[in-house]
């Protein structure tokens, strides 16, 4: 039987007013295994706190039950001070009386009741606590960041920068993503390459970060602090210590019709490749869906070139493994399928371009050297349609109901950047809304309206069509009530933009949830951005929401702060309440493996001794440093052997008991 | 079958045959575990071999050497469900699959003043109740099929959820009535939890002291009571629907009728799924759909009833 | 079998209610002063998932009217997808309940979240008012009648 302590806070006026704190400490003395019971204006107070270790003191009380407010509120708070009166912070137990009981109820007789019966069933509880140790886990001080685009080479530069190792895995040959496809970013106009290439030159140069690009993660197992991660290196077929980048063999390539993915497939590369000339790192890659001599044996022009001797056909992918503390997702966007939208006529005319391909149009690398051209004919376009909105904010099943919120300032940056190069040049803009919260974002919108004169139209288009050389855009202009037909030479199209396909598998990996579009889900929408629900993942850039390249650099250090704050830890302090599996009564049916969202169920074939069993059996064990304590493993046990510490079945059936007594 | 059994034992391929043997009456036959070639002469194959034997492995898994076990198309189910929940070694099992013309009922039998197996004309009408709602004769896992064309006959089968379904209609205190009326009966021999291929837990919570609803800790009704329902949820995604609970209550109580309404629900909410049929699958209720339908359905269904 | 006039009838709730979103739903809709009746009694727990079936019998069988659970919207679980089990789970319960005669008004899930203070009180207004109209819950004290028939 324990020695429990009953104390009722009045909470000034808030609990005293409606409950009469009195006649509940007097009813408590009554209940078994009370052997205190008081009653004080305010139990968080100093001295509240001091009544409270004192009696702990002088009654050798084994167990508190705090009758006040929400436990949400001040249970970290009594745990504190019976810790420090030396009782276990686990034999504390809340009994609701403000928020569930004096606030909402206006009868002092029946608030008062009602309080009895809360306070009863803590002190019921507190009869079945056990006391409580949380565990202690070793931190793997060295950091996995998943995707190499701007939002992973931030974050690992900052966990580099507190002197942590990490490692950047990128599943195409370079890193850079997708802010390396950009020209110029808003609202400065300055050059994307411009201020990203020094940053991957520094990722490549870091002494603490290792680029693992064409790699992707295998599987990850493992928990917070001590991740076990399994990396593919996809065979290359260039060995990248003997490349020097010279890009001889990329010139000389006959293979000629794979897709250029950087200028997003606007123009053609050879089967090996560079993606770009500032790639990093710097070395050719064989595509071998594309290359003559692994496709039929026959070629191997590139390896006669390579005066390096870096060529090796034989190459393998090559699978390593890995201890990390802490992952970072940093998966990344791309744009949809624009295809989807046949009433803009994307896919049969080739001067309806995305977004994205008209960056690459428009930049000095770009298939075109930087000079705008009309994809079908070359042709200097004299008017351009810019249609916002495709598949943003769009219910139907071919769109995302979300904003993807960069499109109204990089659509008015094209349109700005098209009327500064080619004032020669009529630009239409069509919106639904211009949204342009940030800083500086509405002015530079304004420059666009007003210094550059494009001309935005409030309304959506209908239909894209051919005609001639052509392209007949008919959409409406909602202001001035009316439909319109513009004769156009180029439509671009803000194409609503999508959690990289790749993100799907990531999440998976690392049990981390998704929302219903796939982008990473926070562990609180607005106090944990950047962290997982799954702890020791964390989450950077577009992979969690759309987001530009500013907010993605703040993101990406936020998330390499919580990182850089979980490694600087030697030991990891655990959750105490947590799934604890009885041996004896385990099955061994792996039914609550299934149904644990964190992996942290792992069966064992153990030697096993009790009165009616013994010798090796099947049994469910809990790392209780990856257990997060919901339960579900609980009740999906048809014997019981699983419980939660905490929440034991006998401690919630007590509960029960109390309040229907 | 004799054969096969007396092979296997006397090449030292199995260690041990668990089949039938006749127990306190000639119609009552019983699981058993033969060791020798001689004790075999006790082994019994026939319209009273309705025990689903797949349960008994479970001890024998930790036995040395193999076991072969004869069992019927649908104890198929339950061994297959009894993998998937790792009671079971595989390697350590040689499955003889048995064809089965539906089991016996006895007591039907008796009413008809039919006093042996040879003297059944219409089969049909003194088939186990289980059997009535057969699920078919193909084997699910086997090592070996001892079959012939007769067994491999189909039986005439209802709609096994024709008996759920009436109760359904009934008003709530017609069904509250009813099973009352049934489960007031129950006499908690445990007999149908000791036969339930899923209820095979290394302890009962109802037995376990320590559990807070074991009745010998815990003198209150509240174990008698809802055993019954707490057994039906333990089992429920998990049941083959075998029938054996039914079959062996001393009682009568119709038991299947729970476990059929989950099955029932489970395959209205969720998508239909046999236990059983795929070793390795994942049960219902230890699986989820984001779009399944709210719990609201319960109280929709009974609205538009 | 007593008989209890239903005018002065009060019932025993017993609501449990996730850690997360539904508690602390709960303590919202006590910091927006929303009243609900005193006969709910909350029994906090980690996550919807953690409401053992047992739990919820046991309160019948312990004179209980009626028994709610509370938690997350699907989709917003705390561990992610807790309330998906409890969801079938429950569905599932419910229905034998129902299909063993038991008045299945005396039995809810519901979706309470952090921010919906207002809705919890007015979920527990509701609750209240349906059991109450119920009147006591006999049959699952009694379902094993003791007397001969």
């Amino acid at each position: 039987m324990q020695r429990i302590g009953v104390f009722v806070c009045w909470c000034g006026s808030n609990i005293a007013a409606t409950v009469d704190v009195q006649a509940v400490a007097e009813a408590m003395k009554r209940e078994p295994g009370v052997v205190y019971a008081a009653n004080y204006q305010y139990m968080c107070s100093e001295g509240g706190q001091k009544l409270i270790s004192d009696a702990i003191h002088e009654y050798n009380l084994t167990g508190v039950v705090i009758c006040s407010c929400s436990p949400r509120m001040h249970e970290a708070t009594f745990r504190k001070t019976a810790q420090r009166a030396g009782l276990n912070p686990y034999m504390v137990e809340i009994a609701n009386i403000r928020e569930h009981c004096s606030w909402i109820h206006k009868d002092k007789a029946e608030a008062t009741e009602k309080a009895i019966i809360l306070a009863r069933t803590a002190v019921a509880k507190v009869q079945l606590n056990a006391p409580l140790t949380p565990g202690e886990s070793p931190v793997t001080k060295r950091a996995l960041v998943i995707g190499g685009g701007i939002a992973g080479i931030q974050t690992a530069l900052d966990i580099a920068d507190a002197g942590f190792e990490v490692d950047i895995v990128e599943k195409t040959p370079t890193i850079g993503g997708r802010m390396a496809q950009l020209d110029k970013t808003f609202p400065t106009l300055d050059c994307a390459a411009c201020i990203l290439t020094p940053k991957m030159v520094d990722a490549a140069q870091n002494e603490k970060i290792d680029l693992l690009t064409y790699s992707e993660v295998e599987s990850v197992s493992g928990f917070v602090g001590n991740f076990t991660v399994k990396i593919r290196k996809k065979a290359r077929y260039v060995d990248s210590t003997k490349c020097t980048g010279c890009g001889a063999c990329t010139e000389k390539c006959p293979s000629r019709k794979g897709l250029n993915e950087f200028n997003m497939g606007l123009n053609t590369r050879g089967a090996i490749y560079i993606p770009f000339a500032q790639a990093i790192p710097n070395v050719a890659t064989i595509d071998p869906t594309q290359c003559l001599k692994l496709k039929s044996g026959k070629c191997g022009l590139c390896e006669k070139i390579c005066s390096a001797k870096a060529i090796d056909y034989t190459q393998k992918d090559e699978i390593i493994e890995r201890q990390y503390g802490a992952i970072v997702a940093a998966t990344g966007f791309k744009p949809i399928d624009a295809s989807k939208y046949d009433e803009y006529g994307y896919s049969d005319n080739p001067d309806v371009v995305t977004s994205l391909e008209f960056e690459r149009l428009m930049n000095a690398a770009g298939p075109n050297k930087g000079v705008l051209l009309r994809p079908s004919d070359k042709q200097h376009p004299h008017d351009i349609v810019f249609i916002q909105c495709v598949g943003s904010r769009c219910d139907d099943h071919r769109g995302k109901s979300y904003c993807s919120k960069i499109c109204c300032m990089y659509t008015a940056k094209h349109a700005m950047l098209v009327r500064e190069k080619y004032p020669d040049t009529n630009v239409h803009v069509f919106y639904i809304d211009v949204r342009t919260p940030g800083k500086n974002f509405d002015e530079f919108y304004r420059r666009a309206v007003e210094q550059y004169g494009v001309e935005y139209i409030k309304g959506m288009v209908g239909k894209v069509w051919k005609n001639g050389d052509k392209l007949m855009v008919q959409g409406s202009d909602l202001l001035n009530g009316e439909q319109l037909l513009l004769e156009t030479d180029m439509v671009v199209l803000a194409t609503a933009i999508e959690p990289d396909p790749s993100a799907r598998s990531v999440a998976t990996m690392l049990t981390a949830s998704m929302d219903t579009n796939d982008f990473f889900t926070e562990a609180h929408a607005k106090l944990r951005p950047v962290e997982s629900p799954t702890a020791g993942v964390f989450l950077s850039g577009t992979c969690q929401g759309p987001k530009d390249v500013p907010e993605t650099v703040a993101q990406a250090s936020a998330a390499a702060s919580k990182v850089i704050g979980l490694l600087s830890k030697d030991k990891m302090i655990t959750n105490p309440c947590v799934a604890q599996s009885n041996e004896l009564l385990c099955n061994g049916c792996s039914t609550c493996e299934r149904v644990c969202p964190y992996g942290a169920i792992t069966y064992v074939d153990k030697e096993v001794r009790g009165p009616e069993v013994r010798g090796v059996k099947r049994v469910a064990q809990v790392n209780p440093a990856v257990c997060q304590g919901c339960g579900a493993c609980t009740v999906s046990c048809p014997s019981g052997a699983m419980d939660l510490k905490g929440f034991t079945n006998r401690e919630i059936m007590a509960e029960v008991d109390a309040i229907c007594k | 079958m004799l054969n096969v059994a007396r092979e296997k034992l006397a090449s030292g391929e199995v260690k041990r045959v668990l089949g039938w043997e006749k127990g306190e009456f000639w119609y009552d036959l019983t699981p058993a575990f033969f060791e020798t070639e001689e004790s075999l002469n006790g082994f019994v194959y026939n319209g009273f071999s309705g025990a689903n034997l797949s349960k008994y492995l479970i001890k024998a898994r930790d036995w040395e050497g193999k076991t072969l076990v004869f069992l019927k198309p649908c104890d198929t189910l339950s061994f297959n469900q009894l993998l998937t929940e790792h009671r079971i070694d595989r390697e350590k099992v040689y499955v003889v699959g048995a064809g089965c013309k539906g089991m016996l009922d006895y007591n039907k039998m008796k009413k008809l003043g039919i006093r042996k197996e040879a003297d059944v004309t219409d089969r049909q009408a003194v088939l186990l109740g289980k059997c009535l709602a057969c699920k078919g004769k193909t084997f699910y896992a086997f090592d070996e099929v001892i079959d012939d064309e007769e067994a491999q006959k189909p039986i005439e089968v209802e709609d096994r959820f024709n008996e759920v379904k009436k109760i359904e209609a009934l008003s709530p205190e017609e069904r509250f009535a009813f099973w009352r009326s049934q489960l007031s009966k129950c006499i908690r021999c445990n007999a149908c939890r000791n036969v339930c291929p899923a209820c095979s837990c290394v302890k009962c919570v109802f037995d376990n002291p320590n559990s807070g609803v074991a009745s010998k800790a815990n003198p209150d009704d509240f174990e008698e009571n809802l055993f019954h329902i707490i057994r039906a949820f333990h089992v429920a995604g998990r049941c083959t629907d075998c029938g054996e609970c039914s079959r062996v209550c001393p009682q009568g109580i119709p038991l299947h009728l729970l476990n059929r309404k989950f099955i029932k629900d489970i395959d209205e909410l969720y998508g239909d799924y046999q236990a059983g049929l795929e070793p390795g699958s994942r049960a219902p209720l230890v699986n989820f759909d984001k779009n399944d339908p709210d719990p609201k359905i319960v109280m929709e269904r009974g609205e538009n009833a | 079998m007593q008989v209890t006039e239903n005018k002065a009838f009060k019932p025993l709730i017993v609501a449990f209610c996730c850690n997360w979103c539904s508690y602390a739903g709960a303590d919202l809709a006590g910091t927006s002063r929303l009243t609900y009746p005193a006969d709910v009694k909350i029994i906090r727990v980690p996550c919807s998932c953690r409401v053992n079936p047992l739990f919820i019998l046991r309160a019948f069988q312990r004179g209980a009217d009626g028994v709610i659970i509370c938690g997350c919207h699907p989709g917003d679980c705390h561990y992610t997808t807790g309330n998906y089990y409890a969801r079938r789970r429950m569905t599932t319960l419910f229905s034998m309940l129902d299909y063993l005669g038991i008045e299945r008004a005396r039995t809810r899930v519901e979706w309470v979240s952090a921010a919906e203070g207002v809705k919890f009180a007015s979920v527990m207004n509701d609750f209240v008012k349906t059991v109450t109209e119920l009147g006591e819950n006999v049959k699952l004290g009694d379902l094993r009648c003791k007397e001969s028939l």
